[in-house]
């Protein structure tokens, strides 16, 4: 079974839980001590993945790290509809790699503003929340004129693609790092069709789509 | 009516207690770190002897405040500080697991938290299949008093079915529950343990107010559970507070009303009132919104 070394307040590693949930496929997770233990960061850690960070997953002996590299990987191998990660389709293989670096840096700013809030990392919290602005900003929009054509997703196809479950969980915690999103309305409609998948699971801070 | 935060502390209540500052672990001898308690910039280290020196930053004799160090923290005050802290006896149990589980930020006043702790009304809703579950929703009556020797408050007799009360849990119990309120920003929990029928875990909240509306929870535990490893207990506690948190940041206003009148209690709230209203006769104005 799929091993994930996990942190359950780690949206990286909630992207993984994610996916996981949505291809309904089962794995074992492996709690870190992220915060305080500093687990990661740790010799015995290191020898799992030499930069020190999470997730990783140890599948049957195949290990992996870097949350949007694992995302790949999974989508390409647990998927077999090839719609999470659409090889088949050059253009929207292109757009899923262009918004999966677009989520790198919604990592470095809004879930760092998050990390520097819940946790306490040293960042500079103005240069975090206005970089997550910026970025929400274009996502909106883009995602906006995505609504207009009719499309769901940040990817032009008509199914989710990894792209959306990458920027998702930086998105969806983002007031927990003092970034509101009460400027983005299609961003807000965003998150509410990714909780309404079929799979989608929570974390703490992530609430379920209303059912009434 | 949106109530002014205060940049920095004039209430001589709190400014008279002893804070939970960090960890004492999480203090070195080589680096001096720094810190936000009640708006003042704190600065600290261990000293050569490994004991912890914290002063005002804005000190340029770095005159050393009064510091103690129990229950794994460092504890400061900016006032004249009571001789000793709350006594949590478990502490010195040989057998007791005394675990740090996290420290966690939180934008809302630390009477909040504290209130927000001593409720089960949330536990179905907030902590679905863990500290609660549908339908078993009601909140038994329970007691509360104020303890006539150290003045803290107690809820007492309470019960609440939990489905996963603990790491140690294998099924869902009957939980019977202890809440005390020792310190206005401090509340400590003890509840049924799944390992022994006589004693009880012990789970606390220690809040650092870094303003009025901002605080870190530091969580404590004093526990009887003897093979999970730390990682295990703190994913749980993590988890529990991480389903809090986004419920303390949307409560509104942010500082804890102590006008009876200003928000609706039921009969489950029972020891939020008495906390209120305890807050209210410490004199305390500081995270809260007095009663007019």
């Amino acid at each position: 079974m799929i091993k994930l070394y996990d942190y359950e307040l780690s949206a990286n590693c909630y992207k993984q839980r994610l996916i996981l949930s949505l291809l309904d496929v089962p794995y074992e997770s492996v709690p870190v001590d992220f915060f305080p233990g500093l687990e990661h960061k740790s010799d015995e850690f290191k020898k799992i993945n030499p930069l020190g960070h999470i997730p990783v997953i140890d599948d049957d002996g195949y290990v992996l790290w870097d949350a949007h590299a694992i995302l790949v990987y999974l989508a390409a191998k647990y998927d077999p509809s090839g719609q999470w990660y659409p090889t088949g389709d050059p253009q929207l293989l292109g757009e899923a790699a262009s918004w999966l670096l677009f989520a790198e840096g919604t990592t470095n700013t809004a879930s760092a503003a998050r990390l520097y809030v819940n946790l306490g990392y040293d960042f500079d919290i103005d240069v975090c929340r206005a970089g997550a602005h910026r970025l929400f900003r274009v996502l909106d929009e883009h995602l906006w004129f995505r609504e207009r054509e009719g499309l769901d997703w940040v990817c032009s196809g008509s199914h989710p693609t990894i792209a959306d479950i990458a920027i998702f969980p930086d998105v969806v915690l983002s007031e927990e790092g003092g970034v509101s999103r009460l400027d983005y309305p299609a961003l807000r409609r965003w998150t509410d069709r990714v909780k309404a998948l079929p799979g989608f699971t929570i974390m703490p801070g992530v609430f379920p789509v209303g059912t009434s | 009516m949106t109530p002014t935060v205060a940049t920095t502390c004039a209430d001589p209540v709190i400014l008279d207690q002893w804070h939970p500052l960090l960890p004492l672990d999480e203090m070195t001898a080589d680096n001096v770190g720094h810190t936000i308690l009640l708006g003042e910039q704190l600065s600290y280290q261990l000293d050569t002897d490994g004991a912890p020196v914290v002063w005002l930053a804005a000190d340029a004799d770095a005159t050393a405040l009064p510091v103690l160090v129990e229950y794994l923290y460092v504890w400061v005050c900016l006032g004249s500080p009571p001789e000793a802290l709350f006594a949590i006896p478990e502490f010195a149990e040989p057998d007791r697991r005394n675990i740090h589980a996290g420290t966690i930020g939180v934008h809302v006043s630390a009477p909040r938290a504290i209130e927000n702790f001593l409720d089960m009304g949330h536990f179905p809703y907030v902590h679905t299949d863990v500290l609660g579950a549908e339908p078993h929703t009601e909140v038994a009556e329970y007691d509360v008093h104020i303890d006539p020797d150290t003045n803290d408050v107690w809820a007492t007799e309470c019960v609440f079915y939990q489905p996963r009360a603990a790491t140690t849990s294998t099924e869902g119990q009957m939980s019977d529950y202890l809440y005390r309120v020792p310190h206005p920003y401090c509340v400590i929990l003890y509840k049924t343990t799944p390992l022994a029928a006589e004693r009880m875990d012990v789970i606390a909240l220690f809040c650092r107010p870094i303003a009025e509306d901002r605080i870190e929870a530091h969580m404590f535990l004093c526990l009887l559970d003897p093979d999970n490893s730390e990682t295990v207990i703190r994913k749980f506690q993590q988890t529990i507070f991480g389903q809090d948190k986004p419920i303390l940041e949307n409560q509104y206003p942010k500082l804890l009303p102590l006008d009876p009148r200003a928000e609706t209690p039921i009969r489950a709230d029972k020891v939020a009132i008495a906390y209120r209203r305890w807050l209210s006769d410490l004199g305390v104005t500081y995270g809260v919104i007095p009663a007019a």
